[in-house]
């Protein structure tokens, strides 16, 4: 069955909205961040009206209320990506929390001078600058898979690279500027085979298909709640029991601790162990319903959906005079389509877009180094969600000839 | 409603007049605006009593950085390099003839800056130049 969009578009406030007198706003930039059910916002309005406490230190009613909610989401969370255990969701603040945790605790545990990490070329900088951060700290090498002209990892190339034997493979799920889906279930089975972790930067995936961290097997999962419908403040990092276990504590505070001497303590168990200092829990708690939205609507339905725009998006757009579009086909991509328009900056297309209430992001969308792979400084980017129509991508397009005619 | 794409400024931006590199030249400076990957680079010439002669610019970005550049360089060619010193903001935006949000004034005053930082001689261009 597919979408019923217009409900799923009723259900975002956002998108009722117009940018200016009798402009509707065509948001095309879930990619940056995803619009938020009207579910969510309720959710974290009610929890400030009526149950607001901080969480587990208290034994009043609101102090209880509190921590179930977030202890709710957190379990909601744990099945949403199919999680053997609500223990090993950390609330983080986001992706890039979530990779810096594992950057900080489990690799500086684990990795001497002279061990290896590798990357690929098409990582976000928070899947970049924290092992660059190692780099220089520890002496660890970094290597990368290198990206194909069609915007794929080569896959041989990561074979071969694996021979150096490096103790972490880390990349992401798919680009958020190529939209391709990398193959991770088989990435992940080849690190083991040689003997590495692996590390998935969901923030793009995660929100967009089904998510299944046993049938993956990966180590880590890092991902946004903002996203994926739910609020900014939170993010998530799945671990493996043992991993978690055997790694140092994150930040030192409250709740992280089980026992404070003077000079010295006892970290908590998990997850509460990297969970140091009072937490955003009107965040957490609207994370848990916008994943109870997504699950609603179906996390199958939703990719059917974005891969139907988008291979509307991709024909349309490659049929205009001047427009390069980079990433692979549709069948090996998610729903992202950024490209250049000959003679024409990205920002300036994006800020003409603009005021035909056309929301699409221009620049290098972190990732320098991709695009300086490509040649180029700078891209337009349009993405796609479950609630965006093919009325929509018409409306983009018309609005690149419209580009097309200033510049002309 | 094309107020931040004035004819100027697309004119400007699709065939500048002042758009290349001096050699030899006495000032070069040259700088990017990282959040948009906007590159302007400035090189003049000036006469033995301190009017500038000459100077270009190399560079790429979008339409308002490249098209500033070019006004900019229009206003201060055959003029004193001292009173390049006392530029600011809204000499800028009176070349542009625009009003411009916090993201676009970066790009239209890059070139300022870069003006700026080579006059002073500065090692490293800063914001406060053009505040
Ligand atoms: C692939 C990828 N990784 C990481 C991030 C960082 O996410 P956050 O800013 O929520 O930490 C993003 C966000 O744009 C992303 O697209």
């Amino acid at each position: 069955m597919s979408l019923d969009l217009n409900n799923t578009r009723k259900d975002f406030p956002a998108l009722q909205r117009e940018t200016s007198a009798g402009v509707p706003l065509v948001y095309l930039d879930s990619t940056a961040t995803s619009q938020k059910p009207l579910a969510v916002i309720e959710a974290m309005n009610d929890f400030y009206r009526h149950s607001n406490a901080n969480i587990h230190r208290g034994v009043h009613t609101l102090a209880e209320e509190a921590t179930a909610l977030y202890e709710g989401a957190r379990e909601k969370i744990a099945a949403f990506i199919n999680a053997p255990s609500a223990r090993q969701i950390i609330y983080t603040r986001n992706t890039t929390e979530s990779i810096n945790l594992v950057a900080h605790t489990w690799a500086r545990a684990n990795l001497k001078a002279g061990e290896r990490i590798l990357l690929t070329e098409m990582e976000h900088h928070s899947n970049l600058v924290p092992w660059q951060i190692l780099q220089a700290e520890r002496g660890v090498e970094l290597d990368f898979i290198p990206v194909t002209e069609d915007g794929l990892l080569d896959l041989d190339a990561y074979k071969t690279l694996l021979g150096r034997t490096p103790k972490l493979v880390a990349f992401t799920q798919m680009s958020n500027v190529l939209g391709t889906i990398n193959p991770a279930a088989e990435m992940i089975r080849l690190a083991h085979q040689a003997g590495a972790i692996a590390l998935v930067d969901g923030a793009q995936s995660v929100p967009h298909f089904r998510a299944d961290v046993q049938a993956l097997d990966a180590d880590f999962l890092a991902f946004s709640a903002h996203k994926m419908c739910g609020p900014t403040g939170v993010g998530v990092l799945y671990g493996k029991e043992d991993l978690l276990e055997s790694m140092p504590p994150f930040l030192g505070g409250g709740d992280m601790i089980k026992e404070v001497k003077l000079r010295s303590f006892k970290p908590n168990s998990l997850p509460y162990k990297f969970e140091a200092g009072t937490p955003a829990i009107a965040e957490a708690v609207g994370f848990g319903v916008a994943v109870d939205y997504l699950t609603e609507v179906g996390m199958d339905r939703i990719a059917a959906h974005e891969h139907e725009i988008t291979e509307y998006a991709l024909e349309r757009l490659e049929e205009i005079p001047g427009v390069k579009l980079f990433g692979p086909s549709a069948d090996k991509k998610g729903g992202v389509a950024a490209f250049t328009l000959e003679g024409v900056h990205p920002h300036d297309v994006a800020q003409i877009l603009d005021r035909d209430g056309i929301a699409v992001r221009a620049g290098h969308h972190c990732a320098q180094p991709l695009h300086e792979k490509f040649g180029i400084p700078a891209t337009s980017r349009a993405s796609f969600y479950l609630y965006n129509t093919k009325a929509e991508v018409d409306l983009l397009v018309n609005g690149i000839y419209k580009v097309k005619e200033l510049f002309g | 409603m094309d107020d931040l794409y004035r004819e100027i400024i697309i004119e400007r931006y699709k065939k500048p007049s002042h758009r290349g590199r001096l050699d030899p030249h006495d000032i070069q400076f040259a700088d990017n605006n990282p959040l948009c990957g906007d590159h302007i680079e400035i090189t003049l010439r000036t006469a033995a009593d301190g009017t500038i002669e000459d100077a270009r610019f190399e560079g790429h970005g979008c339409a308002i950085s490249q098209a500033s550049a070019d006004l900019l360089l229009d206003s201060v060619i055959g003029k004193p390099l001292e009173d390049v010193k006392r530029l600011n903001k809204q000499d800028v935006l009176d070349l542009l003839g625009i009003e411009l949000g916090p993201v676009r004034l970066k790009c239209a005053l890059l070139s300022l800056k870069v003006l700026k930082a080579g006059a002073y001689g500065l090692g490293e261009a800063s914001d406060e130049l053009v505040e």
